[in-house]
């Protein structure tokens, strides 16, 4: 039944959501959360240099693994482009 | 869980998954009667206090006479409340009250009845609600290990991986997975995970496959549980109690001739 055989399978689809949707089940971390913390980190390096909000990416993520998969340490992963490193 | 002390080699597994409508009355229904078809002594708890199910799946309905609840109240004793199965020597069921709510019983109540059935019995089999709330905490308060049960579908996995985080965090060492309701068709098209891509997501110990069994439903009508039947279902039911014995059985062959199966079986075997 792939009719669409260049689409994931749907198999493979609830893989992928399920990976996002438990490291952030896990960390219980709503993505209102994220957001405040997306703010809070605007303000604060806003404060030293002009950064590029618009592009900026944050994320939770699972770095590697302990024993097995339950233990993989979540880690908050920030990419912040920097526009003038001397706007203060 | 601490009460490694005093405890005369009884078991106490408590059947689980968060979402309802998985198995879970199912599975405690099967896993009990199978393990007193080997002679064990078990009784069955139901703690889904306001929706009992077990009763039924387990064709017990007409014998209610006391329940849980009574029990806890005081109204009557641990062993009137107890029901003997119609076919299996040593299998017991205590039913919950129907017409009560959740909070009725405490976990501390839960741990005090299941204290006194450790001295009769070799398994106490708990029948857990769907939910976290109290209905929950009631039925994981006694348990040494958990089945956590499973389908693989995303709403019924993530459920399943929260269940998981409690029982971690109230300290359970022993956690095992049942994924039911898997459909070979429907994994050969892609359009299903399979087993091996459930127990990667969440990484606990695989304790059986369920095949989707129309007999399971044939089987609740007539209010016995397929458990040591032919069927699909049924073999795999078996396959699980002897696991918990401790045994070692290969994953079975949903369907004949799928290296899939095999391949399940050796992740499993090296663990």
């Amino acid at each position: 039944m792939r009719y669409f055989f260049h689409r994931k399978s749907s198999c493979q689809v609830a893989k992928d959501r399920l990976k996002i949707l438990l490291i952030s089940d896990r960390v219980s971390c709503s993505p209102e959360v994220m957001e405040l913390i997306k703010a809070d980190i605007i303000k604060v390096i806003s404060k030293y240099m002009k950064i590029d909000t618009m592009n900026m990416d944050i994320q939770i993520q699972a770095k590697g693994s302990k024993n097995n998969g339950r233990n993989k340490t979540p880690v908050l992963y920030a990419n912040i482009p920097i526009l003038d490193l001397h706007s203060k | 869980m601490e009460n490694e002390s005093g405890k005369q080699n009884c078991e106490v597994i408590v059947v689980t998954s968060g979402k309802g409508g998985v198995g879970k009355t199912t599975t405690s229904a099967n896993v009990g009667t199978g393990l007193a078809m080997l002679g064990k002594k078990v009784c069955l708890i139901d703690t889904d206090i306001g929706l009992r199910n077990l009763d039924v799946v387990m064709g017990l309905e007409n014998r209610i006479v006391y329940n849980l609840v009574d029990v806890v109240e005081g109204n009557c004793r641990v062993k009137q409340a107890l029901i003997k199965d119609k076919r299996h020597q040593g299998l017991y069921l205590m039913p919950c009250a129907q017409t009560r709510d959740k909070s009725s019983v405490s976990p501390g109540q839960m741990i005090k009845v299941i204290e006194h059935l450790k001295e009769q019995f070799d398994y106490v089999i708990l029948d857990c609600p769907a939910g976290i709330e109290q209905g929950f905490q009631n039925a994981i308060a006694g348990a040494d290990r958990a089945l956590v049960v499973t389908t693989p579908e995303v709403s019924a996995i993530r459920d399943a991986d929260r269940i998981v985080g409690l029982l971690e965090a109230n300290g359970f060492k022993q956690i095992d997975l049942v994924i039911n309701r898997l459909r070979q068709d429907m994994i050969k098209r892609g359009d299903m995970m399979s087993a091996t891509d459930v127990v990667d997501i969440l990484a606990i110990p695989l304790i059986g496959i369920v095949p989707d069994d129309e007999n399971v439903v044939i089987s609740t009508n007539q209010g016995e549980p397929l458990v040591g039947s032919g069927f699909p279902a049924g073999i795999a039911y078996s396959n699980i109690v002897q696991r918990i014995l401790g045994k070692e059985v290969p994953f079975i062959n949903m369907e004949r001739g799928i290296s899939f199966w095999t391949k399940v079986t050796g992740i499993f075997h090296r663990a």
